[in-house]
């Protein structure tokens, strides 16, 4: 039984497309600096990435205070049951119209896998490009005393980091852009994230199962697909 | 749907905006203007030489004129006496040397070399007279020069190879009624010449400047603020502020641009913040030598080549020597893009009788110190003149030669071309040992570029330093920089993990696709 679910609330919607525009022209201004493209002008993109981190940063602050009020936090816990069988099912299962192994619910709307990946980002990846955000803008030459700042005896460390950073989050868009045709049709999540309704599978009642989804064993996705 | 759509395009292009008006606006113009002002009105003397009885006379010789100055300027000459013009050496302090005496007189450049056993030819450019080899009337105040820098009626000279002494013949009394505050053209008669022709040393410093336009110099543009030398070089007590580290060890008396501008004159902070360790001559002077070229290399050793028993001379398209059996061969260049080395400040130098360690390297004549981890540093423009220059390969010493002479056979290598016999001369001379042995030597000497400064729009841009094909500062390397420098390790790491994504994307989006269609065959 399908039906359509309110799955990504408003601010959701608005925190995640938000973050993704943030993302990418902080990575086009990025690599701009880093000296990977040309596109805005040296001195452009200096100053584009310098403003568009502040807003990353105050989006950042909701992001985190409505996942706190809402409880939504919790989606993002990560667990190692049903991880080898959402590989399975990325690796096997998907070329064999496998159903997905784990259901999406409301309270429960990300897989195992993308639970461990967003909890990731969201504890090691986006923290430490932050950091090393702030370290890189604030960041003074040695010097004498004239401007006061964090005083680090090179850049370097702090650049490597950064770009390290930038290169898993970009690694990260790809394949997040290309999971996204993996829905029930190839835009019914993209769907989803725009309007935040999704048609999803089957009963919503049962709150017993509901942050672990319906467990299907990786052997029993083999035998269904014989 | 369309309406989320049409939200999101409106917060994503107010975003846009905002990071737009964020953007700082341009507006230093008012600052320079006040700057300007300082200079608009300049006082008048409160004296006018020209109705003074004292200097109505027929002058026999520049001797008189200076004793007729001193009338009036009655303390004037022990100032005169006291500073880096008249003197021939001074005390500096140098690293790892310890206070020494260093000058025109024991320092060792790469051009004509030196000014040892030269006095007489060398002293055109000294603000005295009767300047010989033996260094004789230099106690005497009457022999200071006062109107090769006072002479406003642009009517002086002095004679070549005359020992300081003025080119006979010129209206002395004409001259001493003319006398003013030093302009451009009473300094650069001598500075725009050092080395023995136009813009041969310094290459910022050079005939076009006697009435340069903004594009040649913004400050002393004469279409522009049209500033004088001395405005910079503040002086007082005849004692200027600036100087040249061809010859200077210490970070004093330094003439800055921080006298009229702020340290962080820009509105853009980022630029402000590269003031900390950029000097503001590597942006605002992108390019020296503007008008006329340069001298880049000087090559002694081919010296020497005589046609019918003649010297040489042969010229460039430009009327640049390129080579004077005298002197050598020379490369020239123009528009140049300077070099840039840290610098805090201090210097070290080749003094006379100092022993090469490494001859197989370039020696370093005045090595400019400074690096990034320095925080006195800064990144400076510099021109680099290369050359190879006599050397004993026994003493391990550079050789002062003794070059000019009035007749033949004397041991002048300018007259007799012996490199042999006028290595012995010009040693004996400064008193060192000589082996008899001539070889040569490549050597640098390092010219900080300050002036010709560009307007505004010609300054370096972000790119021409922050790019990794050819950035202005591909020689620095101590020190990161973005744009220019990468980590191998994570570049490589970051590029490939894009690439594998990307891979393993395509080969698992045509598997889904076989799959589907086989499902659907299927069914």
């Amino acid at each position: 039984m399908k039906k359509t679910v309110y799955i990504y609330k408003s601010f959701e919607r608005f925190w995640h497309w938000t973050q993704a525009l943030l993302i990418f022209f902080l990575a086009t201004t990025g690599f701009e600096i880093h000296g990977s493209i040309r596109f805005f002008g040296y001195e452009n993109a200096v100053e584009y990435h310098n403003a568009a981190s502040y807003a990353f940063i105050v989006l950042i602050f909701f992001a985190i205070f409505w996942h706190l009020t809402t409880g939504e936090w919790k989606q993002y816990v990560p667990t190692m049951k049903n991880i080898k069988a959402e590989i399975n099912y990325y690796l096997i299962g998907i070329f064999r119209n496998v159903p997905h192994p784990t259901r999406k619910t409301v309270l429960s709307k990300l897989n195992p896998l993308q639970k461990l990946v967003y909890f990731g980002l969201k504890i090691l990846v986006i923290p430490v490009m932050v950091v090393s955000g702030i370290l890189y803008m604030f960041y003074r030459y040695p010097q004498q005393d004239s401007i006061v700042g964090i005083k680090i005896d090179s850049l370097e460390s702090i650049a490597v980091v950064h770009t390290a950073g930038a290169f898993l989050l970009i690694a990260f868009i790809v394949v997040h852009l290309y999971l996204m045709t993996t829905g029930a049709t190839l835009t019914s999540n993209l769907k989803a994230m725009l309007t935040g309704y999704e048609e999803i599978d089957g009963e919503e009642k049962d709150s017993s199962k509901i942050f672990e989804g319906r467990n299907i064993a990786g052997a029993e996705i083999k035998k269904s697909s014989n | 749907m369309r309406k989320i759509i049409l939200s999101l395009i409106i917060l994503f292009s107010s975003i846009l905006v905002i990071v737009y008006l964020i953007k700082p606006g341009v507006t230093d113009d008012e600052s320079l203007s006040e700057i300007r002002s300082k200079f608009e009105k300049r006082a008048t003397p409160t004296t006018d030489h020209s109705k003074l009885e004292a200097l109505q006379q027929d002058f026999k010789t520049p001797q008189e004129v200076t004793a007729a100055c001193m009338n009036c300027h009655t303390e004037a000459h022990k100032e005169v006496m006291k500073s880096n013009h008249w003197n021939w050496e001074r005390q500096e302090y140098i690293k790892g040397r310890g206070i020494v005496s260093i000058g025109k007189k024991n320092a060792i450049n790469n051009f004509c070399i030196g000014v040892d056993g030269n006095e007489k030819s060398c002293a055109k450019c000294h603000i005295g007279f009767g300047i010989t080899d033996k260094m004789d009337g230099y106690t005497d105040s009457t022999n200071i020069d006062c109107l090769v820098c006072h002479d406003n009626s642009d009517t002086y000279i002095k004679g070549s190879e005359l020992g300081g002494n003025p080119m006979p013949g010129i209206d002395l009394q004409k001259i001493a009624m003319s006398v003013g505050k030093p302009t451009r053209s009473n300094c650069g008669v001598c500075h725009f010449f050092g080395g023995g022709g136009n813009n041969v040393k310094h290459g910022d410093l050079e005939k076009s400047m006697f009435n340069p336009k903004k594009e040649i110099d913004v400050h002393m543009a004469s279409d522009g603020p049209n500033l004088r030398c001395t405005d910079c070089h503040v002086t007082e007590n005849h004692q200027m502020l600036g100087k040249i580290y061809s010859l200077s060890s210490m970070n004093r008396d330094r003439s800055t641009c921080e006298q009229c501008h702020k340290e962080t004159p820009h509105s853009n902070e980022i630029l402000n913040e590269h003031t900390m360790k950029v000097a503001c001559q590597t942006c605002h002077i992108p390019v020296y030598a503007k008008d006329n070229s340069t001298k880049m290399e000087w090559d002694w050793s081919t010296a020497g080549r005589l046609e019918n028993g003649q010297p040489v001379e042969e010229d460039d398209e430009l009327g640049n020597h390129t080579y004077l059996s005298i002197k050598g061969s020379f490369k020239w260049g123009n528009n140049l893009s300077p070099d840039y080395v840290w610098f805090n400040g201090t210097a070290n130098h080749y003094l006379l009788g100092d022993t090469v360690t490494d001859d197989s390297k370039t020696l370093v004549l005045n090595s400019l110190n400074g690096s990034y981890s320095d925080r006195n540093s800064k990144i400076i423009p510099v021109k680099i003149h290369k050359a190879t220059q006599p050397y004993d390969d026994v003493t391990k010493m550079l050789i002062q030669p003794k070059l000019f002479a009035d007749k033949k056979g004397e041991g002048a290598y300018w007259k007799d071309f012996n490199w042999v016999r006028a290595s012995e001369v010009g040693m004996k001379e400064v008193n060192l040992p000589f082996s008899g042995n001539v070889s040569f030597i490549k050597t640098e000497m390092y010219w900080p570029v300050n002036h010709m400064v560009s307007t505004k729009d010609k300054s370096l841009q972000c790119i021409q330093c922050h790019t990794r094909d050819d950035s202005k500062l591909k020689d620095l390397k101590d020190f990161y920089m973005p744009g220019r420098d990468y980590n191998k390790v994570v570049e490589r790491g970051g590029v490939g993990l894009i690439l594998v994504s990307i891979a393993g994307i395509f080969v698992h989006s045509l598997m889904r696709i076989r799959s589907s269609r086989r499902g659907k065959e299927q069914s």
